[in-house]
């Protein structure tokens, strides 16, 4: 069978094993004990021809409702935004995404250049020093954070907020298990960090205190208050934000923050199901040296000339071992370079247009949604470009989300999932992608559904109280 | 000197008042920042981000990208690492609406079509690994081993063990180790034999009452395959300590030999390697991890499940987990483009890729034996190890020699690794090069090392022909300058 990603020829293979030495390609194979060849044939689907495949995969598509067609309303770490059209173009230059890690820098200066410059955003973003190459995503970052500052204070517990996406606290809480590290998890009120709880948490014990903002809730945390607790316990104030906010929001590291994570899929990366995404992760100088992942360097070449390279190696598994800050040996460098396209695109003026109209498209949204007849906001906090409300009574998020798909409405995130206190509470986002109409079209639907909840209500007491 | 020999910095590309973005007038009623917002978390000082428009923003990411070697650039025989070709259907793929448009938390029913895929996938790895059980949501291949290190952990201690120690050979990879200190396990090192190959005196030796598993690679770093990997499994499993097959590079085995059938417990894959979806320059990637029956309650949750009318559902309930390792369902897009190679393939193309990238392997390995050393004489699998012992006496290192290939128009191999070879020089062709490139690279390769003879400087000052010269790596690593501070 001659398949088209295969260039060996019958004659060639005469050739090759000639050359070798051996008369079958079996032959090859002879080292591997008779018990566990594998001679029958693999049970997985037979091969397709391309348009077959293509077919199929379309097919399976179809199968998914997706953002054309509907207008998304979810968020919770994964949000539909603006991807300018120039940045699918320059991510197929395959050079960028056929190429290893560069490992090479004299054939590697184009993948080294755009890292660098992602760390040049990713400082200028959150007010941090230095930022390393990516990391799988916003979640894993903030594990490798709470890590770090365990080993920089050489304590082991670490406190995070339960304002902290459900997930990213979930993947803490298994990595901790690995690594020894004992997480406790602070209390909210209206929606943001309890000061006061979080004050008779931290002790001398916390190696750090992990604060996302904006929040699960989209809420904006006071960081300079919260971090003067970290600090005075002498841990880390370790902060997770969404990169877009930063465009209006204070630099957290201008907020007493020592490292700063979060993922990069607000610019320009596409929700596609929640991976892959990429995350972030800046410091301040002094906790360099103890950074995961790949960092980039400018140095010269041996002409003078301006050049990148992989630098401050010696942290790294494949030369530490089991001493290595971390295991972490890949990044997410074409997503990467997709943040630092999208940023390009945006520049000075865009950022901050694009996070302003996510922040006034979601409180046009609140404050509408607010006035429907049975919803309420369920915090008094200020909020970026999610907020969180209370359904009626009898309407619950799963039933509200149904009625909302046959509108054409990809709904919210149904917050009892994750906290069992806000049973009955939503989580929706409004970013810059949806318009007035589509705003409108939900606020109408949401109505009607509370109306209907309400006619629905008393027949629902007359069963009772038969 | 032009631009291709120095370009200029995004940043210093910037020019006042240009614009490369596209957003329509917000069309809400809009109130002043300040009043949704308290003044104090407002930023002071806007972010310092370039100004250009979209020209200029093309051209810089082009001439960046000239300025990079990929796999559709040419040969590129990096060892363990499998850079394969990147089919362009699968790009296409990921690429579809229904599945780049989708939300992780939307209603599991509309998302049917994403769930299907993720199983099937599942299905498609456990039937090639002979495993039992797979979970797609480590993001890269260390992720993977770390979350197999977890399961083993937590297997040991649902029967009431603490075990503490992980062996790996010498020719391991550096992840490994790492992945066992995050997992919370001490980690044994033991020498390689003679051959090449675990040397089973060595590992009787290590194993014991603290044995939680030892971590193998099979074919090895040295490309042999571990030939007594059942007397292996038998000495580890009879310690009572779990096999953990590192599959990072798969590409030997597909349809030959499975590491189920050979008595690993679990095993991870790369994706990104054997399953062709592409580096990205260094990521994002993909490294599910697969388990026999016993280990499955552990597998990382949420896990998806099949109704028995075809309905596809996430079930979170799974009390024995070690709980999320990623955020969501793992890195979807890879995953869609790994379904689409499988289906390009076949079961029999499948198999046909091992063949020929074993075939690749030992033509080139055969071909090069008389101008550079070969510490492992036998029959390789996917890859093979040289060393550049000979040429180092004649003043030319590994490192020349690699450097040397660039202005022969190819990406370097893997050097100086696995370290229990002196400068080692690791090869893997991979099954997509042809015979008439794998001849170009063999030309090449004896080029340089009558070179390395006659006229060394050529080599050691060598690359001449690539976009810039060697690197001052010493300086980068001592005055770090890790961002351009001109924003």
């Amino acid at each position: 069978m001659q398949h088209r990603y295969l260039p060996v020829t019958e004659e060639d293979r005469k050739e090759m094993l000639e050359a070798i030495g051996v008369s079958h390609v079996d032959d090859l194979f002879a080292d591997i004990p008779e018990e566990v060849r594998f001679r029958g044939q693999l049970k997985v689907p037979q091969a397709m021809s391309e348009p077959e495949l293509m077919r199929k995969l379309k097919q399976m598509a179809a199968q998914n409702l997706d953002f054309e067609q509907y207008a998304c309303f979810l968020g919770a770490g994964i949000y539909d935004h603006y991807i300018p059209a120039v940045i699918p173009h320059l991510l197929s230059r395959s050079e960028f995404y056929t190429a290893y890690t560069p490992y090479q820098p004299e054939i590697s200066q184009g993948e080294l250049q755009a890292i660098f410059e992602f760390q040049s955003y990713i400082c200028e973003l959150t007010g941090m020093k230095v930022a390393n190459a990516s990391m799988y995503d916003g979640a894993t970052a903030l594990t490798e954070a709470g890590i770090l500052a365990a080993a920089a204070t050489n304590r082991r517990q670490l406190i995070v907020s339960r304002g902290v996406h459900p997930e990213a606290r979930e993947i803490l809480h298994t990595a901790a298990k690995g690594r020894g590290l004992e997480v406790i998890e602070a209390e909210l009120v209206d929606g943001v960090t309890d000061r006061d709880k979080l004050a008779s948490l931290v002790g001398k014990e916390t190696a750090a205190v992990l604060i996302q903002s904006p929040n699960f809730f989209g809420v904006i945390e006071p960081l300079d208050v919260l971090g003067e607790l970290a600090h005075e316990a002498g841990g880390l104030f370790i902060v997770s934000a969404n990169p877009l906010s930063l465009g209006l929001l204070e630099a957290p590291g201008n907020l007493g923050a020592d490292l700063v994570v979060g993922d990069v899929q607000p610019f320009g990366i596409p929700a596609a199901f929640g991976g892959p995404t990429c995350g972030y992760f800046a410091a301040s100088e002094k906790w360099m040296r103890r950074m995961p992942g790949r960092i980039v360097g400018q140095t010269v070449d041996l002409d003078g000339r301006r050049g990148f390279v992989l630098t401050l190696q010696t942290r790294e598994q494949h030369i530490r071992r089991e001493k290595a800050t971390s295991n972490i040996c890949s990044n997410q460098a074409l997503l990467a370079l997709c943040a630092s396209i999208y940023l390009s695109v945006m520049g000075r003026q865009g950022l901050k247009e694009v996070a302003e109209q996510n922040l006034q498209k979601a409180h046009y949204a609140a404050q509408s949604l607010a006035k429907v007849d049975g919803i309420e906001l369920l915090f008094s906090a200020p909020f970026f470009n999610e907020f969180a409300l209370r359904l009626p009574e009898g309407l619950v998020p799963a039933e509200l989300n149904r009625k909302l798909m046959t509108e054409g409405i990809i709904g919210g995130y149904d917050l009892g999932r994750a906290y069992e206190e806000y049973k009955g509470c939503m989580l929706f986002a409004v970013t810059e992608r949806r318009t007035k109409a589509e705003i409108d079209r939900l606020v109408t639907a949401v109505a009607n559904a509370c109306l209907e909840n309400k006619q629905m209500s008393p027949r629902d007491g007359e069963v009772k109280e038969r | 000197m032009n631009e291709f020999h120095e370009p200029k910095l995004v940043f210093e590309r910037s020019r006042p008042g240009r614009k490369a973005y596209s957003l329509p007038a917000c069309d809400v009623p809009s109130q002043p920042v300040e009043q949704w917002v308290p003044k104090a978390y407002l930023r002071r000082e806007e972010a310092k981000l370039p100004e250009l428009y979209e020209v200029d923003v093309i051209r810089h990411y082009t001439m960046l990208s000239r300025r990079n070697f990929g796999v559709d650039n040419g040969f590129y025989p990096l060892g363990s690492c499998t850079m394969k070709y990147n089919p362009k259907i699968n790009e296409d793929a990921a690429r579809l609406d229904g599945f780049a448009k989708i939300h992780p938390y939307q209603p599991e029913e509309t998302v049917q079509g994403a769930l299907q895929l993720l199983y099937e996938l599942e299905n498609d790895l456990a039937e090639i690994t002979g495993m039992d059980e797979v979970s797609l949501q480590p993001a890269a291949g260390a992720h993977g081993e770390w979350t197999g290190l977890m399961m083993i952990r937590a297997w040991h201690e649902s029967r009431g063990e603490k075990r503490t120690k992980v062996i790996v050979p010498d020719s391991a990879h550096g992840t490994n180790p790492a992945s066992a200190t995050a997992a919370g396990f001490e980690t044994i090192t033991i020498p390689s034999g003679a051959d090449g190959l675990v040397d089973l005196e060595a590992l009787r030796a290590a194993v014991g009452e603290d044995t939680a598993a030892l971590m193998l690679t099979n074919p090895n770093t040295l490309g042999l395959f571990e030939k007594e990997i059942l007397k292996i499994a038998k000495i580890v499993h009879d310690a009572g300590g779990l096999l953990y097959y590192d599959g990072a590079n798969a590409n030997a085995i597909l349809g030959q030999t499975r590491p189920g059938d050979m008595g690993f417990d679990v095993v991870h894959l790369n994706l990104h390697k054997t399953f062709s979806t592409p580096h990205g320059g260094g990521g994002p990637g993909s490294g599910p991890v697969g388990v026999k029956k016993e280990l499955a309650p552990f597998l990382p949750k949420p896990r998806i499940v099949r109704n028995e009318d075809g309905y596809y559902e996430l079930d979170e309930d799974r009390p024995q987990s070690i709980g999320r390792v990623k955020s969501f369902y793992g890195n979807f897009g890879i995953l869609v483009r790994a379904w689409t190679y499988i289906r390009s393939l076949g079961p029999d193309g499948l198999r046909q890729v091992s063949e020929d990238a074993v075939l690749n392997a030992n033509y080139l390995m055969r071909k090069l034996e008389p101008y550079y050393d070969l510490p492992y004489p036998q029959h390789c699998k996917h890859e093979f190890v040289l060393s550049g012992k000979r040429q180092k006496k004649q003043g030319v290192r590994t490192l020349d020699i690699a450097k040397r290939l660039i202005d022969y128009g190819f990406h370097p191999p893997t050097i100086y690794f696995p370290l229990n070879v002196e400068e080692a020089i690791m090869i893997e062709p991979t099954e997509t090069e042809s015979k008439e490139t794998l001849d170009r690279f063999i030309e090449a390769m004896i080029a340089i090392a009558h070179e390395a003879e006659t006229e060394p400087d050529t080599v050691i000052s060598a690359p001449h022909h690539a976009p810039v010269k060697r690197m001052d790596e010493a300086t980068a690593a001592r005055k770090p300058v890790l961002n351009c501070s001109c924003g």
